[in-house]
Order: C-alpha cells, then sequence, then structure tokens
C-alpha cells in the first residue's frame, strides 16, 4: 500500500532583483497547504533551476517575477526544461507584470499565471487539481 | 501510477549514473510506493563503499554552508558527492519548507554532485528508513562521498551516529552556557565538533568552554579522541575564511582511524542493525495494519481504549500473539 505523494513544489525568484519577499510568502502558504516547498532563493539562471526541478523530482515549479524579464526568461526555461523532457512539472508563475503580457506567457509555455494579489487559495487549489500524474 | 515500473531497467540506469532515474527512484522509496522493495534488493549489492558523512547541529548553526565548503573540497580530490538534506516537516500541515539549496547553489551544474532536500515526514529530527534508502541510491549512482545534513536540537541526533562513518556537530558561540548541558551527549555524537561563526564575540569562550568538557572525557586506549576544528565559512573576502582545510584534514585522519583500528567494523554492524530495525518495525506495523484492515477490529481496539476498558500494550500483545501464531 503506497502513502499519499506529497506534492513537490520548487520556488524560485527568477533574474537580478533583490525582492524575496513575495517568494518566501508563497512558500510558506504552500508549505501550510501541507506540500513540500524547495525554495532556491534569488539570483537563479534557467540551467540552475531546471537541473534543481529535476535532482529533486518536484511536481511543480514556480518563478517568482518582479523586475519586468518575464519575457525574455520564459522561453529559456521552458526550453530548459523541454531539453531536460520535465514534460511531466507544471510551470506557473506569480509576481507582478503588465495584464497584456499573460497570453504571451500562456502562449510561451506557462501552465498557469498568478498576479500579485491573487487570493492563495486559487494557486494552492490549481496546484492541487493539475499536478500531473505520473 | 498504473503502469508498473519496469525496476531492472530503472536499475541499471541508476547503475550508469542517470540522475533522472535517480531522482525517480528517490521519489519512490519516500513514498514508499509498491516497487521499494525491489528497487532496495537490486540496489543493495552496488553499495557500501561511500564515505557517509554526518552533519548535525541546531538551526542556523552553518550546517550548509560548511557543506557548501566540503563539497567544493572533495571535488577538487576528484571525488564525487551526494548530498542529502533533512529538514523537519510540519506537524500541523505534513508541508516542509526546506531552504538549504540557497548555500549550495555553485554546484547546482557540477554533474559529480547531486542534492536532495528531503522533508523528515514526523520522523522528528531524527532519521526515517528513507534516509538509509537514499544514501544507498546515492551509492549505487556513484558518489563516492555522501554528506547527510540533519537539524539536531539536543537530543535528535542521536540518530545520526549510527548512519554515518564520521559525524560533525556544529556548534557556534553563544551556546557556551548550553554546552554544560551538552557535554554528556557530546562524546556520543561527535567524532568532530566545529565551532562555526569563530568570528563572532564570544568564540574564545566557547572554544574554551568545548576544551573544557572534552578534557574530563578520557576515551579508551586507541579509540578517537573527539576533534575542536573552529571555523568561519562565511566571509566577505576569501582569506578571512578560517579552519576549513583544518576541517578536512580532521575528517581525512577520522577515515584513517577507522581503517587502521577496524573501528569501521563496528560502525558498519551498527549502521546495519538501526537499519534491520528500522525496517522490521516499519514492516510489522504495516503486516499487522493490513491484517486488521476491513475487519473493523482496529476501531473497536481504538475505541476500547479510549473508553479505558483496555489500553495500548495489552491490546499490542494480544494482538502481536494472536497474528503472529496464526500467521
Ligand atoms: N558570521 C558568520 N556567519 C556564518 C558563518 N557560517 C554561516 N553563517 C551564516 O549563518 C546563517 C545560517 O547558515 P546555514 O549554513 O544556512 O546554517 P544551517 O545550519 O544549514 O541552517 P539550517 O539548515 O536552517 O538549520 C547564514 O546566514 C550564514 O551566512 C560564519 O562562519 N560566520
Ligand atoms: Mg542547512
Amino acid at each position: 500500500m503506497a502513502k499519499k505523494r506529497n506534492i513537490k513544489v520548487l520556488v524560485s525568484k527568477v533574474g537580478l532583483d533583490g525582492h524575496a519577499r513575495g517568494a518566501k510568502v508563497v512558500s510558506s502558504l504552500l508549505k501550510e497547504a501541507g506540500m513540500e516547498v524547495i525554495y532556491l532563493g534569488m539570483f537563479h539562471m534557467p540551467e540552475n533551476i531546471v537541473k534543481a526541478a529535476m535532482d529533486e523530482d518536484v511536481d511543480v515549479i514556480g518563478l517568482s517575477y518582479l523586475s519586468g524579464e518575464h519575457l525574455i526568461f520564459t522561453p529559456k526555461i521552458v526550453e530548459e526544461m523541454r531539453k531536460h523532457k520535465l514534460d511531466d512539472v507544471l510551470l506557473i508563475a506569480g509576481g507582478t507584470f503588465p495584464a497584456e503580457d499573460i497570453p504571451t506567457m500562456e502562449e510561451m509555455g506557462i501552465d498557469k499565471i498568478f498576479r500579485a494579489g491573487s487570493l492563495t487559495d486559487d494557486f494552492v487549489q490549481y496546484i492541487k487539481d493539475n499536478v500531473k500524474k505520473r | 501510477m498504473k503502469k508498473k515500473r519496469n525496476v531492472k531497467e530503472m536499475v541499471e540506469k541508476l547503475l550508469a549514473g542517470d540522475r533522472r532515474t535517480a531522482a525517480r527512484l528517490i521519489t519512490l522509496v519516500e513514498n514508499e510506493m509498491e516497487e521499494q522493495h525491489e528497487v532496495m534488493k537490486e540496489i543493495y549489492p552496488h553499495t557500501g563503499q561511500a564515505m557517509i558523512l554526518g552533519i548535525t547541529g541546531a538551526g542556523g548553526a552553518g550546517k550548509s554552508t560548511l557543506t557548501d565548503h566540503l563539497i567544493k573540497n572533495f571535488r577538487e580530490q576528484g571525488k564525487t558527492v551526494g548530498v542529502a538534506v533533512v529538514d523537519p516537516s510540519s506537524p500541523f500541515s505534513g508541508g516542509a519548507f526546506l531552504g538549504d539549496r540557497i548555500r549550495l547553489q555553485k554546484h547546482f551544474l557540477d554533474d559529480g554532485v547531486y542534492i536532495r532536500s528531503m522533508a523528515s515526514r514526523g520522523h522528528l529530527g531524527g532519521l526515517s528508513r528513507a534516509t538509509y534508502d537514499v544514501i544507498r541510491i546515492m551509492e549505487a549512482m556513484g558518489m563516492d562521498v555522501v554528506i547527510v545534513e540533519t537539524l539536531g536540537a539536543g537530543q535528535d541526533e542521536i540518530d545520526i551516529i549510527h548512519i554515518a562513518n564520521t559525524c560533525l556537530l556544529v556548534a557556534t558561540p553563544g551556546m557556551g552556557d548550553d554546552i554544560q548541558a551538552m557535554k554528556a551527549g557530546i562524546m556520543e555524537i561527535a567524532d568532530i565538533i566545529v565551532l562555526n561563526k569563530a568570528d563572532l564575540d564570544g568564540a574564545d569562550k566557547s572554544l574554551r568552554h568545548l576544551q573544557g568538557a572534552l578534557s574530563i572525557v578520557c576515551p579508551e586506549e586507541g579509540k578517537w579522541m573527539p576533534k575542536i576544528v573552529p571555523t568561519v565559512s562565511v566571509a566577505s573576502k576569501p582569506v578571512d575564511l578560517k579552519g576549513i582545510d583544518e576541517l578536512v584534514a580532521a575528517i581525512s585522519e577520522h577515515q584513517e582511524y577507522l581503517q587502521e583500528s577496524r573501528a569501521i567494523d563496528q560502525v558498519k554492524f551498527e549502521r546495519t542493525e538501526q537499519e534491520l530495525g528500522l525496517i522490521f518495525k516499519d514492516e510489522l506495523q504495516k503486516l499487522i495494519f493490513k491484517g486488521l484492515r476491513g475487519t473493523g477490529k482496529k476501531r473497536k481496539y481504538i475505541n476500547s481504549i479510549i473508553e479505558g476498558r483496555d489500553d495500548p500494550y495489552s491490546v499490542v500483545e494480544e494482538v502481536l500473539e494472536k497474528y503472529l501464531v496464526t500467521k
């Protein structure tokens, strides 16, 4: 009999700005929702994030964007995930960016986007409902 | 989870060093999936050769920062390094915040390093059976050294001495007053006591306390005498780092001692004994609960205990007798 699988989420700040608070708040909310959060901290490049996600065998990668790099960074991380065949990992993004960029980001390959101010219940529930079966 | 995993094929890939497979197998043992036994049976013959290094100590003492330095050092010696970092799960939600990778960033892209963060999942401070399996998986994928970081808050470090060849206890200045209290435990736990953050005020006093605590201990002739190594593992300029080379030297010295004195045999015996005990405990419990499932007896037993008609000890005796006899 197998135990219930714990959902593992990797959370990383992207790129070169220094605010980590949002990512940390989200991490502790996910923890309170019973998930195991691997927090990478700041200043990460796509290669770093995806390699860590692979080694940790996470179900979800959560990116925190704050400094306007979302349109440059997103294709790079999607490409890196494709390279390592992480096709069963959910990619979500949060943070501050213009609403009109959302469709572009979704087209680039982000599964779900939560802008600053989203209700926490929303993203917790989204992850629970959409974690990919293995 | 419908499609049955091909265990033999996965283990072959693991032995060839495939890290995606290693990652999947670790998840499989962590979640106690049904293939766990088969996997571990296949892997077992390919394990036992790595040096297992335990690092324990209070939260924030600098365990991960030191691990970062040790990885770098072992890599320079041409050794591959596996790292398992165990952090506590929340007893309320079951979730966990695993933040140790922040300090290990430099090694993410190094194929000779494999890092895995683990939540303790209810094994308070101590190490679960999965930790043993994860170490074995890292050995089988070809890691020469496996570092296991665990949070130790006083008594809970004990487990790690059974798993590690060499055990480091990380202390910091300011815990000087607690050292009296630690004294008794120190000898049992640590092969090497690292006084990290030696750049902080009170470091000299703490060092004297530690040395005092150790001086009253006289190990048997030929036995290892724990070493104290002061370190500064974070500094704005690299020249201000201190004690890392000394720490690496102390680890080598302990490794040599283990080999030369044959104390390694004792370490292996105790590790295997502990591992076997953990597996027995888990499997027996599973077996018994499985036997009770669907009979409604488990609920009955629990209610009779709550209502005061019975107690847990009598119930366990009764069930064990019945179950082990009829089996
Ligand atoms: N002043 C000083 N600070 C240090 C030293 N070593 C580590 N630190 C700092 O101590 C803090 C905790 O370091 P970690 O390596 O994360 O400690 P840890 O024991 O792994 O912590 P947990 O895993 O959370 O229990 C960090 O902010 C480090 O920068 C040191 O030698 N001197
Ligand atoms: Mg740590």
